[in-house]
């Protein structure tokens, strides 16, 4: 089975701003990816070259084999834009009618049904897009993405516009997803959501993928730090396993262990490692070497 | 070509629900209206207008039947062209701009069929409109003047092509300009197919050849004028001698018939501007 996803060497170029340069990326079926970089990095020039929007300068993308924005690659995706309107006039049934019609989409009322119920529009499903609000609107926008049951799923900030709620009614159906087999290339801006379903990540910067992998795999060992009665104690390049005779030696030396905890770096910071940008916590790692001690009060 | 058809039905239920129809029609209606009301009007003095003057052979009721006529046919393609740019003004770029085509392209219809689709329900909607507008103007001439010009058929057929013709060229304008830019342009080549169409008059008049071979090139080029000179000229084939010249000379009147080389460089001239935008529709980053 080919892969959902399939990029390589992909390079676009708008005039002489280097949207995209020679990226390339996998996604597997029924594989989650999380696409993450900063503004401009290139992550909504990569999605709309996948579903056809935007036509790469070099390289290519297949879409379940087929090219992108081939009828083949274009079947066989859903897409929800960032930025997407619905036209104001048309019900959300309606919204779906048309797209069933125009994906070929067999389905009828039970697939709209079905779909409607899954982002928690079937009492709204005949409200105009007008009368709904924005959340409401992005829900749909799902829900029209998953008409005509695609391989491969494209959402361009999903979330943007829902309340937690909401950000959880779309985690729990990635999942659902991921289990029927949809790969997911998720592009969004909230790392923790990004950490929390997806199973690999890429990071974009500057047109670049700079960090790839699973999110555990990005993030690191942090060190430990060991609260004393003369306070928090840390050290910094320590892992799991140093941990019991890191204890021991304070024991021996007269300490007093009040408690251990050991320390990992968020995707947030591996994210910031991988772009460049600063960290807003770089005091806490200024030696490297040793431990640094942190009066007992000032401990968090 | 199914995915057109889908796209067609789209286009024609978003003009029903956003009220357009209704618009049009009460404004139509209120057109019309003052239509009858200024063509009754005139046919009362038509009866003065002949009485007192030495001008031989002239059919009076005739020369303002073919003017009302005429008139019916300019307010009849103004109003269509009206339509035709506002059904189509935004169709690729503006609502690209909007968000709205997004959705839309990435579905598996493809890009030239939505195009088709768009062309297909605004050029519908323009010709039902025009044979209905026209219609009513030649009721109403009749009704006040008992006259039917000399061919009903005919220049009907030809301002349904010119309005197809501007449909074209908006959905034209609409891949490569911003909505307001596209409206803009095209209603100033309508103007300048207007300004064409009274320049040949002029030559005709004063029996310039150069200023008479400038305003048929731009008839030409744009054909919804040539279409619109011929649908005229058809109005009033038959008249001859002095009511006839008269006509000519006239501001609704044109001594340019159409015919087949016409009718098929107009349907080629819609096909190029159609492949025109697709080309460049295509190779659009959205």
């Amino acid at each position: 089975m080919p892969a959902a996803l399939s990029v390589s060497s992909l390079g676009k170029r708008y005039g002489r701003t280097v949207a995209l340069d020679d990226v390339g990326l996998e996604v597997a079926p029924g594989e989650l990816v999380g696409l993450l970089g900063p503004n401009g990095a290139g992550k909504s020039t990569l999605v709309k070259i996948v579903c056809g929007l935007v036509r790469p300068s070099a390289g290519r993308a297949l879409v379940c084999g087929a090219p992108a924005g081939s009828r083949e690659a274009r079947r066989a995706l859903g897409y929800l834009a960032e930025l997407f309107r619905f036209p104001g006039w048309a019900r959300a049934e309606e919204v779906l009618v048309l797209h069933q019609r125009l994906t070929g989409s067999d389905g009828g009322a039970a697939e709209r049904a079905a779909l409607l119920e899954q982002v928690d529009l079937l009492q709204a499903r005949a409200r105009r897009v007008e009368a709904m609000s924005k959340g409401m609107q992005q829900r749909l926008g799902i829900a029209q993405a998953l008409v005509g049951s695609p391989r491969l799923l494209l959402l361009d900030e999903p979330t943007s516009a829902l309340d937690p709620v909401g950000r959880r009614m779309v985690r729990e159906l990635l999942e659902r997803l991921r289990e029927r087999g949809v790969a997911v290339l998720l592009n969004s801006h909230l790392l923790s959501e990004v950490e929390l379903v997806c199973d690999r990540v890429a990071i974009l910067s500057g047109g670049r993928v700079v960090a790839a992998g699973r999110p555990a795999d990005l993030v690191h060992a942090g060190g430990v730090e060991i609260e004393t009665a003369d306070g928090v104690r840390r050290f910094e390049r320590a892992r799991r396993d140093e941990v019991p005779g890191l204890v021991a030696e304070l024991v021996a030396a007269g300490e007093r262990i009040y408690g251990v905890r050991l320390l990992t770096s968020s995707l947030e910071e591996a994210y910031l490692d991988a772009v460049g940008g600063r960290q807003d916590e770089d005091e806490r790692r200024l030696t490297p070497d040793d431990a640094v001690a942190v009066p007992r009060g000032e401990a968090s | 070509m199914s995915g057109a058809v889908v796209v067609a039905g789209y286009a024609l239920r978003e003009s029903v629900r956003r009220r357009v129809f209704v618009v049009v029609v009460l404004l139509t209606l209120l057109f019309l209206g003052l239509f009858a009301f200024a063509t009754a009007k005139v046919f009362e003095h038509t009866g003065d207008f002949t009485i007192g003057r030495n001008i031989g052979t002239l059919d009076a009721t005739g020369l303002v039947a073919a003017t009302m006529l005429g008139l019916g046919m300019f307010a009849t393609l103004f109003l269509a062209t009206v339509l035709a740019v506002f059904l189509t003004l935004g169709a690729v770029r503006g609502d690209a701009e909007r968000g709205l085509l997004q959705p839309l392209v990435v579905r598996p219809l493809g890009r030239t069929s939505l195009l088709v689709g768009r062309f297909v329900a605004a050029a519908s909607v323009c010709a039902a409109y025009v044979a209905l507008v026209y219609a009513g103007t030649l009721l109403i001439v009749h009704q006040a003047s008992g006259r039917w010009p000399d061919t009903v058929v005919g220049p009907g057929l030809a301002l349904i092509g010119a309005s197809a013709v501007i449909v074209a060229l908006a959905l034209l304008g609409s891949v490569f300009l911003s909505a307001t830019a596209n409206g803009i342009v095209t209603f100033m080549l309508f103007g300048a197919g207007l300004v064409a169409g009274l320049m040949q008059s002029i030559a005709d008049a004063i029996g310039s050849h150069s200023l008479g071979q400038i305003a048929h090139a731009i008839s030409i080029a744009l054909p919804f004028e040539a279409l619109y000179q011929a649908g005229l000229h058809a109005l009033t084939a038959n008249q001859t001698g002095f009511t006839g010249a008269l006509i000519q000379l006239g501001p609704f009147g044109s001594a340019h018939a159409g015919g087949p080389w016409l009718d098929l460089w107009a349907v080629v001239y819609v096909l190029l501007a159609g492949a025109l935008a697709a080309w460049g529709f295509a190779r659009r980053d959205l």
